[in-house]
């Protein structure tokens, strides 16, 4: 019942696709899925209305009787609308003023403290020399938070000192900024209702002293209904530049995003996808919208794996599997390379289709299997990792007690290396076509 | 705290749903339309397949009638809320009773426990808290802070340590100072994080072999302002640890509150507290009854 939009919106293009074409009676029942499938998602009332005529106006125009497949259609269709309203291209962050101020407003454990640190993590990896400011008072020891956040990325945080209102805290970190010759100043600001008078009066003050290039309202991307309120209410008060998502790594699927980009018009910036201070990627809202619809989100994927595959040893394992000669050694090797890339949960989630996978098998990815597994190669001598056939029984027995497994274990990862090995064969004959068969769409 | 608070605190949803109500009965051109009622249900976070659900049980036997409409709706409502009305009870002679507090990050676990410690200390309890979280910078400090301003000690380690070998000091020395009630914050995480919510297991694991039965509550805390994903949250913590109460923050928003309706309904898990303010006292016990009238 609270399946992904992905899910859904695999269920709804499945039915189109059986039809001939696309007709007003089936386009009608598509967009009521549709609209459920937005509206178990979080996304507001209003905004989902807004998209379902949005795109009923474009399905029953020419666009769509002109095409071939009506099916193929109405998915681009429905995708194209919900880039468009995500926001067609990336937004970039504005620089401006000396130094360029962005502010971090929000409710109450949206995140303002951890993306206040990944963003200076994320400016300084690319030349700038951000200086941070905490100056969320209200929480006990937000303050400390953001100072020991500092530390851990090697960033420099103003120092608080005795201060005990926000708005002495910013202009004297503004004064020590000017001084010291920082290019960028981060605010981290307390959370607060945005129908809380007291408090976004202290927002506008802070906005009057600091002149921001951005003010980025950071939310939950788990927030209901309600995420259109508190972006309209932040941006009526303060007049919002941008938005971050953050916890996009639960299984939400994010219709806080649509909502609040869809009232306030205002981008979302940023997205917040893991817990450490590197889990903060630039918003691309045609990946967005494409994981949205289920297509997986395959360019972040290679993105991702570009960074941290080594091409090399990429070619060489190419060669390996086309040779039929995958030892436990490239797999460990493999193993390493996946490990660089991030939690498995997030990786998983990005493949296509297999947002749907996970829950019809209930597979769970435990990251301590992989552990495992390394382990238990790694008690391995090189003789054993290139031919594992000559694992024989007291071998296994001294490989588990080297990694601290059972041979249960040794054993299972064997069969699983076999299967590995197998699936690679069958890869290897049928080719791009196997390979597209694994595809949805 | 007067009902009255209760009340206003959640005035925005209930004249949302009203207005539901009304443009309801001020549509009479169509009778078996109550469109507006099912938005305005959606649009507190009821949720689409609950709130169609009860707008069809509304429109069997359906009176031309504002009040009628609402006494229904209200009586519908408090029946699936007088499930799960259950105040935490702490049985006597159970010493020391251990709450574990869960959550995903963001809804307000250390500032729950904070308000609890200073509600028993209040009522004569002697209170014990647990730093469990010790993966957020500082939250080790923002408990410690608490404890002082509540007046009860607070058993730590430093940040990146074990959160087990945390639990296991913080219920050794509570029973050994022979205190009433122990506390133990846990880090946030979400409940899709298979590793994270072993290591809740591992904590439960620790803490019931020093103390048989322990711990006597997992308290789930859920952020009022989350969506549909509220459920995911409960189910995943639920088969993980087993939730025995569940506590609902944040309440004091606009159009808030509604979430509440479709966990109860489907978890049927007792909802001891819901958080209505910052204030310590704006953490209050859930009584069906008064919710339902504050709301409807």
């Amino acid at each position: 019942m609270f399946d992904g939009l992905s899910d859904r919106f695999r269920k709804i293009i499945k039915d189109i696709k059986g039809h001939g074409r696309l007709t007003e009676s089936n386009v009608e029942s598509a967009l009521r899925e549709v609209r459920l499938a937005l509206l178990e998602a979080d996304v507001n009332f209003t905004v989902v209305k807004d998209f379902v005529n949005a795109v009923k106006e474009k399905a029953l125009g020419k666009e769509v009787l002109l095409s071939v497949t009506p099916g193929q259609q109405f998915v681009k269709l429905v995708r194209d609308e919900l880039t468009h309203v995500l926001g067609d291209a990336a937004a970039e962050l504005t620089f401006r003023g000396r130094p360029t101020v962005v502010m971090l407003v929000g409710l109450q454990g949206s995140g303002k403290t951890t993306t206040t640190a990944k963003l200076a993590r994320l400016l300084k990896s690319k030349g700038r020399n951000p200086f941070i400011v905490p100056a969320d008072l209200a929480r006990p020891a937000a303050v400390l938070q953001l100072v020991k956040l500092a530390q851990q990325i090697k960033v420099d945080c103003f120092d608080v000192g005795g201060r005990t209102d926000a708005r002495d805290i910013c202009s004297e970190a503004l004064r020590v900024a000017k001084l010291k010759g920082y290019d960028t100043l981060l605010v981290d600001t307390a959370g607060r209702l945005h129908i809380d008078p007291e408090l976004m009066d202290e927002l506008k003050d802070l906005k009057e002293i600091l002149s921001p290039a951005e003010i980025l309202l950071v939310a939950d991307a788990m927030t209901g209904q309600d995420a259109v309120n508190t972006a309209e209410g932040f941006d009526k008060a303060i007049g919002l530049s941008g938005v971050v998502l953050t916890k996009l790594d639960s299984d939400a699927r994010g219709g806080a995003a649509l909502s609040m980009r869809m009232t306030t018009g205002k981008p979302i910036k940023f997205v917040g996808v893991s817990e450490k201070v590197d889990g903060l990627e630039v918003f691309h809202p045609d990946r967005m919208a494409g994981r949205i619809l289920g297509m997986g989100d395959v360019l972040t994927l290679v993105e991702k794996a570009q960074v941290s595959m080594d091409e090399k040893k990429a070619r060489e394992l190419e060669r390996k599997i086309k040779k039929d000669s995958f030892t436990l050694e490239d797999f460990r090797d493999q193993l390493q390379q996946i490990k660089r890339m991030g939690s498995l949960d997030s990786i998983l989630s990005m493949i296509p289709g297999f947002s749907s996978l996970k829950k019809a098998k209930n597979i769970k990815v435990d990251e301590k299997n992989i552990i495992k597994i390394e382990a238990i190669i790694n008690s391995m001598t090189m003789k054993e990792r290139l031919n594992p056939a000559i694992l024989n029984a007291s071998r296994r027995v001294r490989i588990a007690k080297g990694s601290g497994t059972t041979v249960q274990d040794v054993n299972r990862l064997m069969k699983q290396y076999k299967q590995m090995r197998q699936m690679m064969k069958k890869f290897k004959k049928g080719g791009m076509k196997s390979l597209r068969n694994l595809l949805p769409i | 705290m007067p009902f009255s608070r209760l009340k206003s605190r959640l005035a925005r949803t209930h004249n949302a749903i009203m207005g539901g109500i009304q443009a309801v009965i001020g549509n009479n051109t169509r009778k078996d339309s109550m469109e507006s009622l099912e938005e305005a249900l959606i649009r507190a976070d009821v949720g689409v397949t609950t709130a169609m659900e009860i707008v069809d049980r509304l429109k069997e036997g359906f009176r031309w009638d504002e009040e009628s409409l609402r006494q229904r709706l209200s009586d519908y409502v408090y029946d699936i809320l007088k499930d799960v009305e259950a105040p935490l009870e702490i049985p006597y002679g159970t010493r020391p009773f251990v709450i574990m507090v869960l959550g995903v990050n963001g809804v307000g676990k250390t500032t729950t426990i904070g308000k609890l410690a200073s509600r028993f200390v209040t009522r004569g309890k002697s209170v014990l808290l647990g730093a469990g979280d010790t993966f957020r910078s500082a939250a080790i400090e923002q408990l410690e802070i608490w404890g002082q301003r509540v007046g009860c000690p607070v058993v730590k380690h430093s940040q990146g340590g074990d959160p087990g070998a945390v639990a296991f000091d913080a219920v050794r020395s509570a029973i050994s100072r022979n205190t009433d009630i122990v506390l133990l914050d846990t880090a946030g995480r979400l409940h899709t994080k298979v590793n994270l919510m072993e290591e809740l297991k591992k904590i439960k694991r620790v803490v019931s072999r020093e103390v048989p039965d322990a711990p006597h509550e997992n308290l789930l805390v859920v952020d009022g302002s989350t969506g549909q994903n509220a459920l995911n949250q409960a189910k995943l913590f639920n088969e993980a640890v087993g939730v025995t109460g569940i506590v609902i923050t944040k309440l004091d928003g606009t159009a808030k509150g509604g979430i509440i309706i479709p966990i109860a309904r489907e978890l049927k898990i007792p909802i001891r507290f819901i958080g209505v303010g910052e204030g310590v006292d704006d953490l209050r016990e859930f009584h069906a009854r008064e919710f339902t009238e504050a709301l409807i």
